[in-house]
C-alpha cells in the first residue's frame, strides 16, 4: 500500500511541475493530458485505498517516509495516516479534482493561462493530499500553507483584474489572522507533548487536559481548551467560519471552477476535516466544542440570509458554502463528527456540481454572472437545467437526495446533543440556527434556480442570440457529479453513521454520543425517507421552496416591495452585517492609522528628528555659538591671548 | 640714583604699550610688526638690566641673538606684507579675515 500512498500524493505534483514548468513546450492539450491522467491514477488508486479500508478490511497505517529534521526530541517527519477518515477524504478530493479537471478544458477554453492554471489545481490536489493524508501536524500545518497558497494564486489568476488582486490579497490576510491561531495551537501541542505526531499526540491526550495554562497573566486556563480553542480559530480562517468568513465570497474573483474545486468542496472543508482528526482533543474540552458549535450556529443562520439578497451567481453560492460549513461545524460542537464528515462529503459533491452548473450557465451568458439579467435559461440548457435542480434539490435537503440525509441527520444529532441537559443556551442557540437554516436555505437556492432557468428571459438580444448548451467536457462532469449528488447518501448513511465506518479514526465520548443515540432507533435509510414527512425539517425545505416560487415566479413584484419596506433590514444585509467595514476600516484602517501614527511621530519625529538629526542639530547650533569667537582679526585673539595669560598668572600668584 | 626697578618699569611700560598697540590698532599692519618688534626690545631691556644687575654677561649674549632673528623676522615680515599688499591692494588688518569661523 506504501507506494500506492506515494504515487497518489505525488502523480498530482509531478505534473503541477511538468505543466507549469514545460507548458510553452507541451502545449495546452499536452497540459491538460497530463494533469488530468494523474489526478485520474491518484483517483483510481485512491478509490482502490477506499475499497481496501472498507470493504477488504485493511487496517489502519501508520507509516513515516522521512524523517526531516530531529531537535531536541523533537521529530519532525513526513508520514501518512491512512485510516478510513482519510481514504473518504481522499476520495472525495481526487474525484472532485477529476471532474474539475476535465470542465476546466471547457471552461478555460480561450484563456491565456490555460497550462498554468492546471498546473495549478494540480499543484492543489498534491497540497490537499497532503493535508488529509499526514500523520503529524507539522506536515498538517504544510498542507494547510500549501492549499492557503494555492487558493491565493487561483484567486488573483486573472491577475489584471484589481477586484481580483483585492480579493486574494484579503482571503491571505485573513487566513493570517486563522493561520495564526493554528500555529499558537500546534505550538501548544508541542509544548505540553514534545511532540508533533498524531498518535503520540492523542496518546498523550489526557495528561494535556489535566494541566493548566495562563493566557493572560493571572487566570488559568484548562491547557486543552486553549489549544482547542486555538487549533479551531485556524479551521476559521480556513473554513471561513464567522467573523472570519468575508474572504470567501469575494474569493469568487478566481474562475469558477477553482470555486467549485477549491472555495467549495474541498480546501475550505480542511477546517472541518481537521477537528474531525482532532477529536479526541476536542472531546476533552466541552469548552472548546462550546466554542464550535456558536460560531457555526451564527455561520450557518446568518451567513444563509446574506444568500437572499445576493444577485452575483456565484455569490449566491459561496454564502450558501459559509452556511453549510457553518452547518459541519455546528455538527462537530455537538460531537457528531462523523455527521460533520457526511454532510461534507454529500456537500463536496452537490456543491461542487451546483458551482459547475453556474459556471456553465455563465459561459453560455458570456461571463455575465447577474441573476437579474437571467431567467428562462432552461430550454437552452437542458443538461445543466436538471443538474443544477439535482444539486439545489440535495442543498435544500429534499428527501432521498444525499443532502437531505446528511442534513436531516446533522438536524437530528444536534437535536440529541449533549447540549439539551448541559447548557440550554446553546443547545437552542445551535438548534434554531439549523432548523431555520434549512428554510433561509431552500429560499435562496430556489430564488437563484428559478431567476436563472425559469421566468422571463431577461437577457439582451445579442446574449439570447449565441444561447446554447456547453460542450460535453462540461457536461459529463455535471453529469458524473449529478449522480452521487443525487443518490449517494442511500448507500453510505448507514455505514458512515451507524455502523462505525470511522472505526477509531474519530472519538466521541459516549455521555456526549448523540449519533449514536439516534442510532438505536435507526430502521434504514428508507424509514428515514418515510419518518421526514413527520419531522419539520422537510416542511422547512418545501416552505421554503415554495416561498422562493411565489416570490420570484409568481409575483416578481413582491420582493421589491419589500426591499422598501424593509430598507433598514435589507441596507445591513446587502452590506453583510458591515463585516467587511469592520475588517477593512475597523481593523485595517486602524491598523494603518497607528502604523501612520508611529512612522508621522515615533519614526520622523522622535527617532529621526530629535535623536540623529537633533544631535547633528545641537552640535551644529553649539558650534555656531562658538563659532563667533573665532573673528579672524589677529587683535582679538593677541587679546585673547593676554587676558588668559594675565589671568593665569594672576591665579598662580594668587595661589602662592 | 637709577636702579634695576627703573629699567625694569620703562620695560614693561613698552611692553604694554606694544600690547596696547597690537589690539588698539586696526588699520595699519606695519604698524603692528613695529609693536612687535618693539615688544621684542622691552623684553630685550630686560635681559640687560638683569645682566647688569646680576654681573652675567649670557643676558647681552642673548640680546644679541634675539635683535638677529627679530631683524630676520622683520624682513620675512615685510616680505609678506609686500606679497599681501599686491595680493589685496590693502594692508588694512580690519579686511584680513578670511580666517573668520
Amino acid at each position: 500500500m506504501y507506494n500506492y500512498y506515494l504515487v497518489i500524493v505525488l502523480a498530482p505534483l509531478l505534473a503541477a511541475v511538468i505543466a507549469g514548468l514545460f507548458g510553452r513546450r507541451i502545449g495546452r492539450s499536452g497540459a491538460h493530458s497530463i494533469t488530468i491522467f494523474a489526478v485520474a491514477v491518484s483517483t483510481a488508486l485512491s478509490f482502490y485505498v477506499l475499497y481496501q479500508m472498507y470493504w477488504a478490511g485493511a487496517q489502519t497505517e501508520n507509516i513515516s517516509v522521512y524523517t526531516w529534521a530531529v531537535t531536541d526530541g523533537l521529530r519532525m517527519e513526513v508520514g501518512f495516516l491512512v485510516d478510513r477518515l482519510t481514504a473518504l477524504m481522499m476520495a472525495v478530493v481526487t474525484f472532485v479534482s477529476l471532474m474539475v479537471h476535465v470542465y476546466t478544458i471547457g471552461y478555460m477554453h480561450d484563456d491565456d493561462g490555460y497550462q498554468r492554471f492546471f498546473s495549478y489545481i494540480s499543484l492543489f490536489t498534491f497540497s490537499m493530499l497532503m493535508l488529509v493524508m499526514s500523520n503529524n501536524f507539522l506536515q498538517l500545518f504544510f498542507g494547510w500553507e500549501a492549499v492557503g497558497l494555492v487558493s491565493y494564486l487561483l484567486i488573483g489568476f486573472w491577475f489584471k483584474r484589481e477586484s481580483a488582486i483585492f480579493a486574494n490579497l484579503k482571503a491571505f490576510l485573513v487566513n493570517r489572522v486563522g493561520d495564526f491561531g493554528f500555529i499558537l495551537g500546534i505550538s501548544g501541542v508541542v509544548m505540553f507533548t514534545n511532540s508533533l505526531d498524531y498518535a503520540e499526540v492523542f496518546s498523550q491526550a489526557d495528561a494535556i487536559a489535566g494541566q493548566s495554562i495562563e493566557v493572560f497573566g493571572g487566570s488559568p486556563w484548562n491547557a486543552m481548551t486553549v489549544i482547542c480553542i486555538l487549533l479551531f480559530i485556524g479551521a476559521m480562517g480556513k473554513s471561513a467560519q464567522a467573523p472570519l468568513h468575508v474572504w470567501l465570497p469575494d474569493s469568487m474573483e478566481g474562475p469558477t471552477p477553482i470555486s467549485a474545486l477549491i472555495h467549495a468542496a474541498t480546501m475550505v472543508t480542511a477546517g472541518i476535516f481537521m477537528v474531525a482528526r482532532m477529536s479526541p482533543l476536542y472531546e476533552l474540552s466541552v469548552t472548546a466544542l462550546g466554542v464550535v458549535i456558536v460560531i457555526g450556529a451564527i455561520t450557518a443562520f446568518f451567513m444563509g440570509l446574506l444568500g437572499i439578497v445576493q444577485n452575483d451567481i456565484k455569490r449566491v453560492i459561496a454564502y450558501s458554502t459559509l452556511s453549510q460549513l457553518g452547518y459541519m461545524t455546528v455538527a462537530l460542537g455537538a460531537s457528531a463528527y462523523s455527521a460533520a464528515i457526511f454532510h461534507l462529503m454529500t456537500h463536496a459533491f452537490f456543491k461542487a456540481l451546483l458551482f459547475l452548473a453556474a459556471g456553465s450557465v455563465i459561459i453560455a451568458m458570456h461571463h455575465e454572472q447577474d441573476i437579474r439579467k437571467m431567467g428562462g435559461v432552461r430550454k437552452y440548457m437542458p443538461w445543466t437545467y436538471i443538474t443544477a435542480l439535482i444539486g439545489s434539490l440535495a442543498l435544500i435537503g429534499f428527501p432521498g437526495t444525499s443532502g437531505f440525509f446528511s442534513k436531516d441527520l446533522l438536524i437530528d444529532a444536534v437535536k440529541h446533543s449533549h447540549w439539551h441537559e448541559t447548557d440550554q443556551l446553546i443547545y437552542w442557540i445551535a438548534y434554531l440556527s439549523v432548523l431555520l437554516g434549512v428554510f433561509v436555505t431552500a429560499l435562496y437556492s430556489f430564488r437563484m434556480f428559478f431567476l436563472v432557468f425559469h421566468g422571463k428571459e431577461r437577457m439582451d438580444a445579442e446574449t439570447k442570440s449565441h444561447l446554447h448548451e456547453s460542450p460535453w467536457v462540461v457536461t459529463v462532469p455535471l453529469v458524473l457529479l449529478a449522480i452521487p449528488s443525487a443518490i449517494i447518501g442511500w448507500y453510505t448513511v448507514t455505514p458512515v453513521l451507524f455502523e462505525g465506518y470511522f472505526g477509531d479514526a474519530i472519538a466521541v465520548d459516549a455521555s456526549r454520543n448523540a449519533l449514536a443515540e439516534i442510532g438505536r432507533e435507526w430502521h434504514g435509510s428508507r424509514a428515514l425517507l418515510i419518518h421526514s414527512v413527520r419531522t419539520p425539517v422537510l416542511w422547512l425545505a418545501l416552505a421554503g421552496a415554495a416561498t422562493a416560487w411565489f416570490l420570484y415566479l409568481k409575483r416578481p413584484d413582491i420582493p421589491e416591495t419589500i426591499k422598501n419596506k424593509v430598507e433598514g433590514l435589507y441596507n445591513v444585509l446587502d452590506r453583510k452585517y458591515y463585516f467587511d467595514d469592520l475588517w477593512i476600516k475597523g481593523f485595517g484602517g486602524g491598523g494603518r492609522r497607528i502604523g501612520t501614527f508611529l512612522w508621522q511621530k515615533g519614526d520622523e519625529l522622535l527617532i529621526d528628528g530629535a535623536m540623529v538629526n537633533g544631535t547633528a542639530n545641537a552640535v551644529a547650533r553649539l558650534a555656531g555659538i562658538m563659532r563667533q569667537l573665532q573673528t579672524g582679526y589677529l587683535y582679538t585673539y593677541a587679546f585673547a591671548m593676554i587676558i588668559g595669560l594675565t589671568a593665569l598668572l594672576g591665579w598662580l600668584t594668587w595661589l602662592k | 640714583m637709577i636702579g634695576l626697578q627703573h629699567y625694569l618699569t620703562l620695560s614693561a611700560m613698552l611692553f604694554v604699550l606694544s600690547i596696547a598697540g597690537i589690539i588698539v590698532n586696526r588699520r595699519n599692519l606695519i604698524l603692528l610688526l613695529m609693536c612687535i618688534e618693539l615688544m621684542l626690545l622691552a623684553v630685550n631691556f630686560n635681559f640687560i638690566a638683569f645682566s647688569r644687575y646680576l654681573g652675567d654677561a649670557t643676558g647681552q649674549v642673548f640680546v644679541f641673538f634675539i635683535l638677529t632673528v627679530a631683524a630676520a623676522e622683520a624682513a620675512i615680515g615685510l616680505a609678506i606684507l609686500v606679497v599681501l599688499f599686491r595680493n589685496r591692494r590693502s594692508i588694512n588688518v580690519q579686511e584680513l579675515n578670511t580666517m573668520k569661523g
